[in-house]
């Protein structure tokens, strides 16, 4: 927020709001905005007049259109209660909220692409610099926040932020939703406070792993973009930014993705590799050809046709494209694949040996 | 000059590159998601055919552009293609015409965000699309099973549309309800929590003509556990409730 503070150059500044959620695993936004959109309303309004903000855009994504209507329903609520328009809440400042409706696309929920899009054009990413605070949408200062991050704003600045913070570790404080999905017998979002347990979480909340935690394989532990965790690091990891990254996957959206010994996990990943070949925007080179190719790679790692030193290619090629790219899809395409190899290699190397037995016997007959 | 050896030149030179263009194009921007990404002139879609907006829709497009600021009014591009695929029920060429002529900028403006968007069908569809979910989240609830139940009952594979015109069945990528999986979209519902027979019941009483109610069909209001509520077991606490002193 501090980025644009500073001295006002005549430019009217906008908070943009990213409602759109495409993440695969992640479905707590629409939560917000279909059964508690005062909540985003109110964050609008307060967030906004700190930032000296004169609008705000959400951007919510197309698939959503009755969460859509709900939330322009609230919006004509609020002013006809008089708490936004050209005297929100008669405090004299001018506040506006408009719903933007997208049209499919994932690479839209990107900071720039979203303000691209925004601004009636294909959803590509720009360059930054210049950040989204000195040149936004339609030129001006802009900050883009995530649906969750305005919702709660009214109640921080309500109960305090000493309270807040009293939830979680230390710089890892406050709640999140929480987005159970997969293989668990209750599948739910929840609100819990950070650095929870993920036992914990799955045990409590989604009615544990279907067939028994030890039943369990692997978690995805924050949507589709982050590497996954095998079952001995999720018996003691805490859902929070330094844990997750401590074990080498992030926490991402914090929609965990639970997998259990019946699933074939490397189609599992294959599928999530083939969702990032679609989205990608077909900009820059390292992911428009690089997530191709690994598509087409991990197709035949799920048969096992394959020999076992395109493991360590398809993990060159992943290094290749991560960090090497104009928005985070590529590295987003490169961590699952990632996290595949480093934990389950063995699995994909049987499924080699198995395929080459199969045609070698396939041959001899 | 030798004409046949001109015209055997050409052939070399143009057969091979034809079908060296279908090599190349595999990756993802040429891809566009599956659907073909060209534009071809047919008998109800070409830029002869005439499309005009209805007087409501040409209220609803002054309130949308009053969302914007002005010389930027371009930022209404995605909204009016919108609905005028709405009126429509697709979106032809002239349709894209027509929105860039409101919005006084070049139609290739028009066809590239018509072209990136995969809501933006430029094919005519079926009264019903359903559009299944296959992303990992729901994959692994089984939406294989619920595919392979619309494709036996309707008897059509994934980007066909029925004979009589009713469904047009699309394979989409993760729809933002993971925890209600497997999920399908019918027009601008989701229908969750499904099971085979759930799927078929929802086609039965689309074919009947009647909505099915949208939403989990599991008995589950919406994305709360099934087992019962593990969090806000108690009554909500009123406005005031824990506000800071200096408030």
């Amino acid at each position: 927020m501090s980025f644009m503070s500073r001295p006002p150059d005549g430019r009217p500044k906008y908070l943009v709001v990213n409602a759109d959620e495409g993440e695969p695993g992640t479905c707590k936004d629409r939560e917000i905005m279909r059964h508690d959109p005062h909540k985003l309303i109110e964050g609008c309004l307060v967030a906004g007049r700190a930032m000296g903000a004169c609008a705000a855009y959400i951007y919510i994504r197309g698939e959503f259109y009755n969460e859509a209507s709900n939330l322009q329903i609230s919006i004509r609520e609020a002013y006809d209660a008089g708490f936004l328009g050209k005297n929100a809440c008669g405090s004299g400042y001018a506040f506006d909220i408009y719903v933007h409706r997208g049209a499919g696309a994932y690479i839209c929920g990107e900071e720039t692409a979203l303000i691209e899009s925004l601004e009636g054009k294909q959803g590509k990413p720009r360059m930054k610099p210049p950040f989204p605070a000195d040149v936004g949408v339609f030129g001006c200062p802009t900050t883009v926040n995530n649906v969750e991050t305005i919702a709660v704003v009214p109640t921080i600045c309500r109960r305090g932020g000493p309270w807040f913070a009293s939830f979680g570790r230390e710089r890892n404080s406050g709640t999140k939703l929480f987005c159970v999905s997969g293989h668990v017998n209750s599948p739910c979002t929840v609100e819990d406070e950070m650095s929870v347990p993920l036992k914990e979480l799955i045990e409590k909340h989604a009615g544990g792993v279907i067939g028994g935690w030890d039943n369990l394989l692997a978690i995805i532990p924050g949507g589709s973009s982050v590497p996954l965790l095998p079952k001995s690091v999720c018996e003691t990891v805490l859902m929070d930014f330094d844990a997750l990254v401590s074990v080498q996957s992030g926490l991402g959206t914090a929609a965990v993705i639970v997998m259990n010994k019946q699933t074939d996990v490397v189609r599992a990943i294959a599928r999530l590799i083939e969702f990032y070949k679609h989205e990608s925007c077909g900009q820059c080179t390292p992911c428009r050809e690089g997530v191709g190719w690994l598509s087409k790679i991990m197709n035949r790692f799920v048969t096992g046709n394959a020999k076992p030193d395109e493991i360590d290619m398809i993990f060159e090629l992943s290094k290749q494209i991560e960090g090497h790219t104009i928005c985070a899809l590529g590295d987003a395409a490169a961590w699952p694949v990632q996290g595949l190899i480093r934990h389950f290699r063995p699995e994909l190397e049987r499924r080699m040996k198995e395929h080459e037995s199969k045609k070698g016997a396939a041959r001899a007959s | 000059m030798n004409s046949s050896l001109y015209a055997g030149l050409y052939r070399r030179l143009h057969t091979p590159m034809v079908s060296l263009r279908r090599c190349i194009s595999q990756t993802a921007s040429a891809n566009s998601a599956g659907k073909q990404f060209v534009h071809r002139d047919s008998k109800e879609n070409n830029a002869d055919v005439k499309f005009e907006f209805t007087p409501e829709n040409y209220k609803r497009i002054e309130a949308i552009l009053s969302m914007y600021p002005d010389g930027h009014k371009t930022a209404a591009m995605i909204p009016l293609l919108d609905l005028a695929q709405r009126q429509h029920g697709w979106l032809p060429i002239a349709a894209m015409h027509k929105v860039a002529e409101v919005l006084k900028v070049p139609r290739m403006r028009a066809y590239e965000v018509a072209t990136f968007y995969t809501m933006f069908n430029r094919e005519p569809m079926g009264k019903y699309h359903l559009q299944i979910c296959t992303t990992t989240p729901c994959w692994l609830r089984d939406s294989d099973s619920i595919l392979e139940t619309i494709q036996k009952k309707l008897n059509i594979h994934v980007g066909d549309t029925t004979s009589d015109k009713l469904f047009t069945l699309s394979e989409v990528e993760c729809l933002g309800a993971c925890v209600n999986a497997p999920m399908v979209q019918i027009n601008d519902d989701f229908y969750e929590d499904l099971t085979p027979k759930d799927m078929e019941e929802i086609l039965d009483e689309l074919k009947a003509g009647k909505r099915p109610k949208p939403g989990p069909r599991s008995g589950r209001f919406a994305a709360e556990p099934i087992s019962g509520l593990s969090t806000l077991t108690t009554a909500p606490t009123g406005p005031g409730f824990g506000v800071r002193s200096d408030l």
